[in-house]
């Protein structure tokens, strides 16, 4: 199980530091798909790296809080090192398929050399094992592609080396950080399948990160919404969307396309989502929020819950049903 | 990759030739009559008529042209004025000087440069860095003969361990031993050149170490050396690959100084003589000749630098 | 202008070591103005009895294989390579930046004269130098011009890719779609942003003009020998170097710290471009 205990992740440098990511919990057991949903700029890639340990140091460091994997403390240890101490459990595919393969190296290189590393074998057992991860996320000819250029491939395949090489890491968790934001519609659903069924087949917790509540609400068993480098609300899915504690959650399912509705309603949040070292005081949300008061815009804010596992950060939450 | 080579073998031809237009239009816009300059001052008319008939020089400029491309592509690059001799054989004796120099050179270039350059990007930001950096901009920033005088005055002068001047033929008496005569001109040649290549792969390694795949390479749990070797190196060669034409370039006009310096028997000690002496087929020959040698390497740079890289389309 | 100055020394006040290079060459202008002034001997004063004497109070440098002054004189040669650096960057910029702004406006010249470009630079630099000079005979001017024509050809090069990225820019577009002229847009557009490029561009070529001037002096085709050029007192002192080594020692240091100082400047200059041009500028030129 992975745990995340009260991360902060600080951005600069130590004499004149910003706190990208500030006090963000949460865990992913195995075979559990969590949803972590936010703007663009709201923290969720650096939350990500953090887990991974690879902040790109020196510019960005985790300043307090800690990671762990089950009961091990990996907070700040680079890949390598996890893999070294047996904590090599958490693996990543990114946002941007075309840049994040080596154009110089064939895919089956690619795909063997996580293979080596995590499994211990070498040559021909290694390429066996590449070629069934590239069956295992159902790229057709699996044994020609092997001894393709990623230039070669389409952005959708690339994206299944990338998960082909997460799983050559033999995962406990999978961190997927917007996977399909760069692909077609099509290629996005299947993608989306496919990572749904290797995390049951797998046993293996996801983390799943999107700007797209309707993607979270297909995918995911659980929900974390992100605002700002906090946490604004999380809980299990079906709950999130029946009771949004959280103006922010109300006001991301406002922009979620309604089926229901006859006409496509879209109903974006005005203003802007806030920079780092331009967050107000108190409520990070209160620029944008409707049911913004006074004692909002200092102070903590108060934890709320809706259940066992539902809970928000709000003065005035939307709903009355609270435990 | 065949339509592509000769594409490309193709317009370094087109290059060839108009550069040998310009070579040719070069040696007759020199003020004097050559004839004059060949023969001397005690020449009677009647020489003077005899050899300039014989050499051609009473036709059209584009007559001369076409007779002396006709020869040139028969092997024939004339006679120098001053040892009598065909100019090829001239080139022929100067040879192995020079491309030893050039290979010794480029061995310490790239034994050097780009280590060295690996490890200033690898320790960015560090006082290692900003001292390797400082020095490769100093290296640049030194004249060649400049250190070559200065390994003299050290290394065979006051020490006296090397040689100071000459080369032997390794065929000869000596045999490799001799290629100690080669090891101060090398290194005074490698100095700047060394230093460019440096630079450049300290810069490459770091644009190359911000690129998604590094940080995908990192996250499979590789260790870092071999992040560094495998993803980065790789990457960032492919720019110093491509520099190495350039290289090629400047390595002849300072190669040229180096020969004077060190009084090696090479090419270009000659030319640089031969200008001095105004002795023009010579001039000729070997000019062409060391521009027909630049554009070939950088052919084989291009060619060489599309296997390296995937992406371009071989077609 | 005076904040255009601030934040031009700003830049230099991050980097100690280039604001070192800044100050040694305003130093080196001052000294080749006031040569006559500050130089405690004629440069060539002649003084038979103390020929190749070593550094001492009354000759700092020492003196040469005439009884010369090598002090006085490596303040003198200070104005030459000043006056060859001037030289070089004007006739580099004088050339190469129309060449450059012509050919990137007008594609089909352009094709032709950047293939004439790509043939000049199939020439070693230091042969086509020295083949001008035979051709110009030997003189001041003449090495001037055979070093700048080299550096013509990476100028145009230059030129030439930055006015590219400059009309590929969609401001520019728009301009000329509203029926601006050439004229017009070569003036407002392109050559005010063409200046900072520019100015990099020359401190690079100012210091491989040292160093080829340098070269040329040594092989004996470069200044009249009767100059006090820091390369020609090289030159002359090579048969005394292990007798005299302070004669190869100050001048040769002279040209060094020229050439690094601008190499120094220009890199400082370089870091603060556009990235977009910064690709296309490199100290690599050295040729
Ligand atoms: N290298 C960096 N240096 C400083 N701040 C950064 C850096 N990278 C990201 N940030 C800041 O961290 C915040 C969170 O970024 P990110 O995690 O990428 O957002 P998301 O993935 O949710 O779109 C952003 O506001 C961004 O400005
Ligand atoms: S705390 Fe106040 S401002 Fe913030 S979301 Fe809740 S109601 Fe809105
Ligand atoms: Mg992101």
């Amino acid at each position: 199980m992975l745990k995340v205990r009260n991360l902060v992740v600080a951005a600069g440098s130590p004499s004149a530091e910003l706190d990208i990511v500030s006090d963000v919990s949460f865990e992913i057991k195995r075979g559990e798909v969590l949803g972590l949903v936010g703007e663009s700029g709201s923290g969720k890639s650096i939350t990500s790296l953090a887990v991974m340990g690879l902040l790109p140091h020196p510019h960005i460091w985790v300043r307090s809080g800690a990671i762990e994997l089950d009961g091990a403390d990996i907070t700040e240890e680079p890949p390598h090192l996890r893999v070294e101490r047996g904590h090599g459990g958490v693996s990543m595919i990114f946002q941007e398929p075309m840049t994040s393969l080596n154009p110089v190296l064939r895919i089956g290189e690619q795909i063997e050399e996580a293979v080596r590393v995590h499994d211990g074998s070498t040559g021909e057992t290694a390429r066996i094992r590449a070629r069934e991860l590239l069956e295992m996320v159902r790229i057709p000819d699996a044994r020609l592609q092997l001894n393709a250029y990623p230039h070669e491939l389409s952005g959708g395949m690339r994206q299944r080396v990338m998960i082909a090489i997460a799983l050559a890491c033999r995962p406990q968790v999978l961190i997927a950080d917007e996977p399909t934001t760069a692909l077609d519609v099509t290629v996005q659903m299947q993608v989306l399948s496919l990572i749904r069924e290797l995390c049951d087949a797998f046993d293996m917790g996801v983390l799943f990160i999107t700007h797209d509540l309707g993607v979270v609400s297909e995918l995911a068993d659980r929900v974390a919404v992100m605002y700002g480098g906090k946490l604004a609300e999380t809980g299990p899915v079906a709950d999130l969307f029946r009771n949004p504690l959280h103006p922010y959650t109300g006001g991301l399912m406002g922009c979620v396309p309604d089926p229901g509705a006859g006409h496509r309603r879209f109903r974006t949040i005005p203003g802007q989502a806030p920079k780092p070292g331009e967050v107000p005081q108190g409520c990070k949300f209160a620029p944008r929020c409707d049911h913004v008061q006074p004692v909002c815009r200092s102070g903590a804010i108060p934890a709320v819950a809706a259940g066992p596992a539902h809970a928000a950060y709000c003065h005035h939450p939307l709903s009355r049903e609270l435990t | 990759m065949l339509a592509y080579v000769l594409k490309r073998t193709g317009a370094a031809i087109a290059t060839l030739v108009a550069a040998s237009i310009v070579i040719f239009i070069f040696i007759h816009l020199i003020p004097g009559d050559p004839i004059y300059v060949m023969l001397g001052d005690e020449a009677t008319p009647e020489q003077v008529e005899a050899l300039r008939i014989r050499l051609g020089y009473d036709q059209p400029i584009y007559v001369q042209y076409f007779y002396w491309a006709g020869n040139v592509l028969r092997g024939d690059l004339g006679t120098s004025i001053f040892f009598q001799e065909p100019v090829t054989l001239i080139i022929r004796d100067g040879a192995e000087t020079s491309l030893l120099l050039a290979t010794v050179t480029m061995v310490w270039i790239v034994a050097l440069g780009v280590p060295v350059g690996v490890l200033a990007a690898i320790r960015q930001g560090t006082w290692i860095d900003q001292g390797l950096s400082g020095i490769a901009m100093l290296l640049a920033s030194i004249p060649t003969f400049w250190v070559g005088l200065y390994l003299i005055l050290i290394f065979a002068a006051n020490l006296g361990w090397l040689p100071s001047s000459g080369y032997p033929s390794i065929f000869e008496e000596g045999g490799l031993s001799n290629l100690r005569y080669l090891l101060l001109p090398s290194l005074t040649l490698a100095a700047p050149n060394a230093a460019l290549i440096l630079r450049l792969t300290r810069a490459s390694m770091l644009d190359v170490a911000k690129e998604d795949y590094v940080r995908t390479a990192r996250s499979k749990g590789i260790r870092p050396y071999r992040v560094v070797l495998r993803h980065i190196l790789r990457n960032a060669l492919l720019a110093v690959v491509s520099a190495f034409g350039f290289t090629f370039a400047a390595l002849i006009s300072e190669a040229v100084v180096t020969e004077t310096v060190f009084a090696l028997p090479g090419i270009g000690r000659m030319v640089v003589q031969s200008i001095l002496r105004r002795d023009y087929p010579v001039i000729q020959g070997v000019i062409l000749v060391i521009v027909c040698l630049y554009l070939v390497i950088n052919l084989l740079v291009d060619i060489s630098y599309r296997y390296l890289d995937p992406r371009v389309d071989l077609e | 202008m005076t904040t255009k100055l601030r934040s031009f020394l700003s830049v230099f006040a991050a980097r100690p070591v280039a604001l070192l290079g800044l100050v040694y060459l305003v130093t080196i202008v001052t000294v080749a103005l006031g040569a006559d002034v500050i130089a405690p001997y004629a440069p060539e004063a002649i003084e038979p009895i103390n020929r190749l004497s070593p550094p001492s109070w009354g000759h700092l440098f020492g003196t040469d294989h005439f009884g010369r002054d090598t002090f006085s004189r490596v303040l003198h040669g200070s104005r030459l390579a000043l006056l060859i650096g001037v030289g070089v960057v004007s006739f580099a910029l004088a050339t190469g930046v129309p060449i450059g702004i012509v050919s990137a406006l007008f594609p089909r010249l352009g094709r032709v004269l950047m293939r004439m470009v790509d043939v000049m630079m199939a020439f070693p630099s230091l042969l086509l130098a020295l083949g001008l000079i035979v051709i110009l005979g030997q003189s001041v001017a003449n090495a001037i011009l055979a070093i700048g024509v080299i550096y013509l050809t990476t100028t145009a090069r230059i030129t030439y890719g930055v006015t590219l990225r400059l009309r590929e820019e969609t401001y520019v577009e728009a301009a000329r779609s509203m029926g601006a002229s050439t004229v017009w847009m070569i003036r407002r557009h392109i050559l005010p942003n063409m200046i900072s490029p520019l100015l990099v561009q020359a401190s690079f070529v100012f210091a491989f003009a040292q160093l080829g001037a340098a070269s040329l002096d040594f092989l004996g085709l470069g200044a009249p020998p009767e100059i006090p050029s820091w390369g020609n007192m090289l030159a002359e002192s090579r048969i005394y170097i292990t007798r005299a080594p302070w004669l190869l020692f100050y001048p040769g240091l002279m040209i060094v710290l020229t050439a690094f100082s601008l190499n120094l400047v220009g890199d400082v200059l370089r870091d603060r471009l556009d990235p977009r041009f910064r690709e296309m500028l490199s100290n690599r030129q050295r040729r």
